[in-house]
């Protein structure tokens, strides 16, 4: 049973028995230590599939596995230690009436004792930069460090797995490398998952792997470079593609041979130096 | 705008009446409560005051600070103290004033119960000066324990305490946020006839009443999300310690509570 991975085995959900399906046999798996980016147009079940993992909702049809185990009501508590969750909106997910004590609420929740509470509280506040806000009280942070006090509070119960439902929303553009510079640091630190539910395209180039929904179903699996070269389909279905690709693509209309989809800027400075260059 | 911010009274420090354990702060008022109201001769009376004035000159809290939690009853002190002079017709004459005439007993008997109205909110107002909101929500959770036993919700209500602290500066500033946004498009909030200003503040509440309900519904998901399932096996970070301080605050109030019985007449 050591199988460490998040699987959706044929899922299909809807929040009411009189309402359309959200989610239609949605199968995937997350392995260990793997960053998934799953992307997909509004609406499209991207949160949907987030509460489902961690068992704020339950599918009508199919299974869900963590780590082999199948999410029910049996075995909430114990897959809520695994899987960690950031919302949105990080305002409203900040418990505690100071940073210390709202990085500590998922231990107390878990039962943890003080003296481990109190070094990972420090552990984590520092894993995200916020050492010196310990004593604060929510309302004298900004967005952004809020929702490091979020990741840190996620850190502290150390889950296998954690979920990023567009946690990084919120926050300006070097709020958001800041944040995904932590994450990465974190992630090669501990053995952890990361998905990422976001409509940053610079987050998804980030990620191993990409899973793209549209309309309540997985439209496609596969790698961010094979999917930013599909662009016209990326359109149809309501996505965007990062600039970097877009450039590359006027580039290709104006002539000039690529042989490799860029994702940032340097990948195509690359490109272009090399393309250009006589072999 | 974050002073405004600070909910409740508290003022920092770090004299040994902050650093006294809120249950012992808590308890010693509950008590002093009750024995005021055993005070009847001008020794017991002084015993009683030399506590309460004590204790918050060790506390070293302004003194503008005290005399402001005594602002909203002043008025009350006073009435009752001018409704003793009135009714109470005991004792010698004094003086009379147009035909009233003021007894000795009145003036005794509005003094003392003058007196013990402002000790009272004296001694509350200096628990609410030196302790956090949190640490008295703390104390009450412990201090209402054993009503668990009889399937009082303790820890929730606690829980609904240190919400709502942590809630109500969010709730301000965006009170605020759309107060503000509300003026731009001309609601007027300060002046116009009482009606009018009540219909002002309408689309003042709906937003807000909104938001609160979404900021409850998200604040209980993720509650659930970070594994919060009630009270039962949860440890606690903030941890109320009885230290040595306490036992000497409770000798001392042991003691105050000795020499008003012997002081008594
Ligand atoms: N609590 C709910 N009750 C009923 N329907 C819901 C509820 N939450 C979401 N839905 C519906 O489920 C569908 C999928 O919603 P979901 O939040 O998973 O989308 P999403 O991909 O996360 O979108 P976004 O990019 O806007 O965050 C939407 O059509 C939405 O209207
Ligand atoms: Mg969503």
């Amino acid at each position: 049973m050591d199988q460490s991975q998040i699987e959706f085995r044929n899922v299909s959900f809807r929040y009411q028995e009189d309402m359309p399906w959200v989610l239609r046999n949605v199968s995937f798996t997350i392995g260990a230590d793997e960053w998934v980016a799953i992307i997909g147009h509004n609406g499209s079940g991207k949160s949907t599939i987030a509460k489902l993992m961690n068992g704020l909702l339950f599918p009508q049809e199919g299974k869900i596995l963590v780590d082999g185990e199948e999410v029910t009501q049996d075995t909430l508590w114990e897959i809520r230690k695994r899987v960690g969750m950031v919302f949105q909106n990080p305002d409203n997910q900040f418990v505690g009436t100071t940073v210390r004590d709202d990085v500590a609420f998922g231990m107390e929740n878990h039962g943890m004792p003080r003296e481990v509470m109190i070094k990972r509280i420090k552990e984590s506040l520092n894993a995200v930069g916020m050492t010196e806000f310990e004593r604060h009280e929510p309302h004298r942070l900004s967005g952004g460090q809020k929702q490091r006090v979020a990741i840190a509070s996620v850190l502290a119960v150390s889950p296998r797995y954690i979920i990023l439902d567009e946690a990084t929303a919120m926050l300006d553009p070097k709020g958001r490398k800041e944040i995904l510079k932590t994450i990465r640091t974190v992630q090669e630190e501990r053995e952890l998952s990361l998905i990422t539910i976001t409509h940053d395209l610079q987050e998804v180039t980030q990620a191993e792997r990409v899973i793209v929904m549209n309309g309540g179903e997985v439209w496609m699996e596969s790698t961010p470079r094979d999917i930013f070269s599909k662009k016209d389909s990326l359109i149809e279905i309501g996505l965007d593609t990062p600039f970097v690709s877009k450039l590359a693509d006027h580039m290709k209309d104006a002539g000039l041979e690529l042989s490799r989809e860029p994702l940032n800027h340097q990948e195509l400075l690359e490109e272009l130096w090399t393309s250009r260059s006589i072999k | 705008m974050s002073s405004s911010l600070i909910i409740g009274q508290y003022v920092p420090g770090n004299s040994v009446i902050h650093r006294i354990d809120p249950r012992s702060k808590i308890a010693i008022i509950f008590f002093y409560v009750v024995i005021v109201f055993f005070a009847n001769s001008v020794m017991s009376y002084g015993v009683l005051a030399l506590f309460a004035i004590g204790a918050s000159l060790i506390s070293k809290v302004p003194f503008p600070y005290l005399m402001k939690g005594l602002k909203p009853v002043w008025f009350l002190v006073l009435f009752t103290f001018i409704l003793h002079l009135i009714v109470t017709k005991q004792g010698d004459v004094l003086i009379s004033i147009l035909g009233w005439e003021i007894y000795r007993e009145g003036v005794v008997q509005g003094a003392a119960i003058s007196l013990r109205f402002f000790l009272l909110i004296l001694v509350t107002s200096l628990l609410t000066l030196t302790t956090t909101p949190i640490e008295i929500t703390d104390a009450i959770e412990e201090l209402l324990g054993p009503l668990k036993k009889v399937r009082f919700p303790v820890h929730e209500l606690a829980l609904m305490m240190s919400i709502s602290l942590r809630f109500i500066p969010t709730l301000m500033q965006e009170t605020e946020k759309i107060s503000k946004a509300q003026a731009s498009r001309g609601v007027d909030f300060r002046t116009g006839a009482f009606k009018d200003r009540v219909r002002a503040v309408i689309p003042l509440l709906v937003p807000l009443f909104v938001s609160a309900f979404k900021r409850a519904e998200d604040l209980a998901m993720a509650m659930e999300a970070r594994g919060y399932q009630g009270g039962e096996g949860r440890t606690k970070l903030r941890e109320l310690t009885i230290s040595r301080r306490d036992i000497a605050a409770y000798i001392v109030f042991a003691g105050i509570v000795t020499a008003l019985f012997l002081t008594r007449s």
